[in-house]
């Protein structure tokens, strides 16, 4: 007799991704996978993919997908949301994506409370193009175009979107949560699991920000990358639920 | 068909899409499409629909790429700078074979230019507009009552061949009020079937949908198909219309408000001793060159009449290709014909005149200008600043 304990979610197809070794889209991937099957609306999500790295999101997950413009998926998911209103929209987003060239972008949909769901991997670079600097690059953190380090009097400071949303009525729901280890991957899941409850339960927006390692561009090993999470992405960017107004 | 109302352009244009089965409609505030988003605030909630203001044109276009990526009946409208915002979302629309209706009533350009009714938008509309290989279908309405009736036209040519369907009107059309009426009634997007590539809920068991503009390897053979569907449309879909065209000796050539003051012309030709046609295109892209190369063959002369600094006439010379003189009388950035001008230009094709028409080289003749700056200085040192 064997029993299965674990299999992959329905809700992702058979497809091998493309991520880096180490890096944190895929758990993030599976994670949503699994709300939508425990949930049981696998059925009604559709999915948006960005442009960086997770641009074939659309063809990892098992749902109806459009991939988009980089930094408009807020304002696509309104397009699908808006038009098809039964629908479990999610816009997948990374920080150069959400928190650069689509800030109005998130902001606004913020401020409509548009009911979807966000998730913001924060890797504090971009990963795709190559590793430049992002919003979210820490202070002192070296990229290929911050090649002596950021430096707040030439390139500002990092911006933290869960704190800085927090301020607009429109917004429901917002955690920060990481996946560099079992315990916060579980952490992540339930929080991952409230964002689209929540859209279920109509309650408006919600956006789970995901500290996440690209050892790829970070120039780390895996462990070094995870390291790196805990000791220098969590002091600027805490773990927490910053906004919860979905219990009411 | 409805009885003949009173109406605003941009009104007839909003209410003339949601009659033609319109139900998501995002924009962002700009002189002078005002009247459409506003009309739209009003009206698409009654009709089951979705209006949103967008905090830019650019995430109102993209609100559209959502909407139009389920099948709605989706559109958004601007004017000129506004358009330029949208071009990145035109071509991820063209790009993903997305179906939709963009409308620009054009104002004065380049930059923030003015509010004034203008031309100068031609080559952005025809010619793409964003990036990459790629055209969207263009309707020129000329009347308040085609402003009204293209919305129609214009989802089912969008939806026929799976792109993007821009009417492109004159800022003056959206203003003027004329007596109008609509030629269809009113459709129930409900009622038209779904479309197979359309993203949606409830699967049952059919094979996922992605809309998606990343092609990568499958690049060529996208766009290659893609070509052959404009190849189509070249040939199938070419609209214009024909004033006194069968014995003219000057064949006017205008779009939109332009062939209006074309029209006065034609009416006053046979009384100045004139005999003068009017070709209008009413698809600018397709653009029908191929009824305007037959009827260059019978003329003495060709007069573009546009409200731009020579846009339009350079597709009327690729399609009369030599066969006649085509001349231009511009009116860019806000200038407006009138008959009376329009024939002087006419008299000038027939004499070797110049009065009435416009040639940028002679425009441009005995003028000089100077550069300020001397740029022969910046040569003499290397970047490390040694100079030599």
């Amino acid at each position: 007799m064997s029993t299965i304990l674990a299999k992959k979610p329905a809700s992702l197809t058979d497809l091998p991704m493309h991520y880096c070794p180490g890096c944190g889209h895929g758990i993030v991937h599976r994670l949503m996978a699994e709300t939508f099957d425990e949930l049981n609306i696998a059925d009604r999500v559709i999915g948006v993919a960005p442009v960086g790295c997770a641009v074939f999101a659309d063809s990892y997950f098992a749902c109806d997908c459009v991939q988009g413009a980089h930094g408009r998926g807020p304002a696509i998911a309104t397009g699908i949301k808006r038009s098809k209103p039964q629908a479990i929209v999610f816009s997948y987003q990374g920080d150069g994506d959400l928190a650069s060239i689509g800030m109005a972008e998130i902001v606004h949909a913020a401020v409509r409370s548009e009911n979807i769901t966000v998730i913001f991997i924060n890797n504090a670079i971009y990963g795709m193009t190559g590793g430049q600097m992002a919003p979210t690059t820490l202070v002192g953190q070296v990229a290929t175009t911050a090649p002596k380090g950021r430096d707040p009097k030439l390139q500002g400071w990092p911006i933290n979107m869960c704190e800085m949303l927090a301020q607009i009525t429109g917004s429901k729901y917002l955690a920060r949560v990481a996946v560099d280890s079992p315990q916060n991957v579980l952490k992540a899941k339930q929080c991952i699991k409230k964002a689209f409850e929540n859209q279920v339960n109509g309650v408006g927006f919600s956006m789970v920000e995901v500290l996440s390692q690209c050892p790829t561009n970070w120039h780390a090993s895996v462990e070094q990358a995870l390291e790196f999470v805990r000791t220098k992405m969590m002091p600027q960017y805490p773990l927490g639920v910053f906004k919860d107004e979905g219990a009411k | 068909m409805t009885e003949k109302t009173l109406r605003k352009g941009n009104e007839a244009l909003a209410e003339g899409a949601i009659r033609a089965g319109a139900r998501f409609f995002a924009g962002y505030p700009i002189t002078p499409q005002n009247e459409v988003p506003e009309y739209m605030s009003a009206y698409m909630a009654d009709a089951g629909g979705a209006f949103v203001q967008a905090e830019s044109e650019i995430a109102a276009i993209n609100m559209v790429y959502g909407a139009a990526a389920t099948g709605t009946r989706s559109m958004t409208s601007s004017s000129s700078p506004g358009i330029s915002l949208k071009q990145e979302g035109i071509t991820y629309l063209a790009s993903a074979d997305l179906p939709c209706l963009i409308v620009n009533v054009m104002r004065g350009g380049p930059g923030l230019g003015s509010i004034s009714g203008a031309q100068g938008d031609y080559f952005q509309a025809t010619r793409g507009g964003g990036n990459g290989d790629y055209h969207v279908i263009v309707l020129a309405p000329n009347s308040v009552e085609e402003l009204g009736n293209f919305p129609k036209l214009g989802f089912e040519l969008a939806e026929k061949y799976r792109m993007p369907c821009m009417i492109l009107a004159d800022g003056i059309l959206g203003q003027m009020m004329e007596s109008m009426s609509f030629n269809f009634d009113p459709i129930d997007p409900n009622k038209l079937g779904k479309f197979d590539w359309a993203v949606d809920i409830h699967k049952n068991g059919r094979a996922k949908n992605n809309v998606f503009s990343y092609k990568g390897d499958n690049l060529i053979a996208d766009v290659v198909e893609r070509a052959k569907r404009y190849g189509l449309i070249e040939q199938t879909e070419p609209r214009f219309e024909e004033r006194n065209t069968e014995d003219c000796d000057v064949l006017l050539v205008a779009y939109g408000l332009s062939s209006r003051a074309c029209l006065e012309a034609v009416n006053h030709a046979k009384e100045a001793g004139l005999k003068v046609g009017l070709f209008r295109p009413i698809t600018l892209w397709p653009f029908p060159s191929k009824r305007l190369a037959e009827l260059s063959k019978k003329v003495k002369a060709i007069l573009t009449v546009e409200q731009s600094l020579g846009q339009l006439v350079q597709d009327v010379k690729l399609a009369v290709n030599g066969q006649a003189p085509v001349y231009l009388q511009a009116y860019p950035a806000g200038g407006q014909p009138d008959g009376a001008a329009i024939l002087t230009g006419v008299r000038s094709c027939l004499n070797g005149g110049k009065e009435g028409l416009f040639d940028l080289h002679e425009h441009a003749a005995g003028f000089t200008y100077e550069c300020k700056r001397d740029l022969s200085l910046g040569v003499q040192g290397d970047r490390k600043g040694e100079t030599k």
